[in-house]
């Protein structure tokens, strides 16, 4: 019952951007012109490619986030049942926690966590 | 599935669109009317008494721009990015629930589009994908300052994702559950969990900023450095689906944080009144308005208070400060249920 009320707004929320582009396409005028066709970027002409070098810190921050994110998705299900298990479950996200915590400790030490 | 119950979730699913667009058409109107009060200024004031109807204004104003894509650009990526951003932004309300049950025809309806027992994760995962509308149109764009933006976008929000899942962590040991109905329902009276979790409150708080791309954390469109950021090439009303997710992640942020930590439609006392089960229901959605209305108008109140931060300043304090305070509240959260109780 639940996911075909899903699809519905799924659809609904489609229908809406794609709406708003069609209309505004078809009630806007519009004009040819060579220069409108051209890059904004900073209002002068582009040099060079677009697609220039950036900081490596992107790639570390997220080769890092991807090991902690599929850490967070085992976490998911010990958080609902930690309360009936108890200290058993406690004790072994504890040993998992340490064995993570050491590697971001690793990666703090080697400066991947810092930003220059 | 029967009929009925289709027509009632239509029905629901079109109610809750349009509050969802009017919510964020008037945090547009919220927004500069706040800004000019903080700056002591007047603000909109001539479209229609007091400037309301300033949003119609602008949003008319978006469908008749003239629609530009530039030569260098993926056209069909360039159109994809804003129509990721904004249906993920409209899905995240399905998850919700916008107040207690009406009794209406004979039978219960309830207020949530979906009553999903994984609640949590969907709104999480349908926000992970949101990236690929800022990102994508970003790249597309074919722009320096735009690709710029969308990295610093994309980089940022998975950063904070991280700090923002380990608060959730913690929540979830106490409540038991990923279902936000049931978080909600047992925050009961005035049990709300930002007493039991102050710390993972100001976390989730905190990366909610982030993720939305709010002030002090709007690096990705910062206009002093990156002209526009992710959406400088974008014009019409491709620029106004951008403009409008945003808002729009903003009034589902501030209903999921009122819904996990200030007790979502309940508020004390009201129970005790025994009214009627409709009376209850209407007033238990304007008990939840009034609490996302507050937290809106918070989102701005802290962009007329506090500067940007650098890109660095905002990586050191997601990563070397929100991320393992966090770990420590799970570890405290999960010690105290386990060892104490």
């Amino acid at each position: 019952m639940g996911s075909s009320a899903l699809v519905l707004l799924t659809i609904c929320g489609i229908a809406f951007a794609a709406g708003g582009i069609l209309l505004s396409k078809a009630l806007a005028k519009t004009s040819t012109n060579s220069q409108k066709g051209e890059t904004y970027e900073c209002g002068i002409p582009t040099t060079g490619t677009s697609f220039i070098q950036f900081n490596v810190g992107y790639y570390l921050f997220a080769l890092i986030f991807l090991i902690f994110d599929v850490e967070l998705v085992f976490m998911y299900p010990w958080a609902v049942v930690v309360k009936e298990v108890g200290m058993p479950a406690f004790v072994e996200i504890l040993v998992f926690m340490f064995i993570l915590f050491m590697g971001f400790l690793y990666a703090w030490k080697k400066g991947a966590l810092r930003w220059d | 599935m029967d009929l009925s119950i289709l027509i009632e979730k239509s029905v629901l699913v079109v109610i809750l669109f349009s509050v969802s667009l009017a919510v964020a058409a008037y945090s547009t109107y919220a927004e500069r009317k706040i800004a000019a009060f903080l700056q002591d200024r007047y603000g909109p004031d001539r479209a229609g008494p007091w400037g309301l109807l300033q949003p119609l204004a602008d949003g008319g104003k978006m469908f008749f721009k003239e629609e530009i894509i530039p030569n260098a650009s993926d056209k069909f990526l360039f159109i994809l990015g804003p129509c990721i951003f904004m249906t993920t932004a409209l899905m995240t309300s399905a998850a919700i629930p916008w107040g207690k049950s009406l009794h209406l025809f004979g039978r219960d309806i309830s207020l949530q589009v979906a009553n999903l027992n994984i609640g949590i994760l969907y709104i999480f995962a349908i926000v992970s994908i949101g990236v690929y509308g800022i990102m994508i149109g970003g790249w597309a764009s074919n722009n320096k300052f735009a690709l710029l933006g969308a990295i610093r976008a994309s980089s940022q929000m998975i950063s904070y994702e991280l700090a923002m899942g380990m608060a959730i962590i913690a929540l979830l040991l106490t409540s038991n559950s990923l279902s936000i109905r049931d978080i909600v329902d047992q925050q009961a009276g005035f049990h709300w969990n930002v007493f039991y979790q102050p710390l993972g409150f100001i976390i989730f708080l905190v990366c909610a900023f982030a993720e939305c791309n709010r002030t002090p954390f709007d690096l990705p469109e910062t206009e002093t450095e990156l002209v526009g950021g992710y959406h400088t090439e974008y014009s019409s009303m491709k620029l106004g689906l951008y403009l409008f997710a945003e808002y729009t992640n903003m009034f589902i942020s501030s209903a999921v944080i009122s819904c996990l930590y200030f007790g979502g439609y309940h508020f004390p006392f009201i129970d005790s009144l025994n009214l009627p089960q409709n009376v209850a229901a209407i007033i238990s959605v304007f008990v939840l308005f009034a609490k996302v209305c507050f937290f809106i108008f918070f989102f701005m109140w802290i962009r007329w208070t506090l500067p940007r931060f650098r890109y660095d300043q905002l990586m050191r304090l997601g990563w070397q400060m929100l991320l393992p305070l966090a770990i420590v509240n799970v570890l405290i959260t999960g010690a105290w249920l386990t060892y104490f109780k």
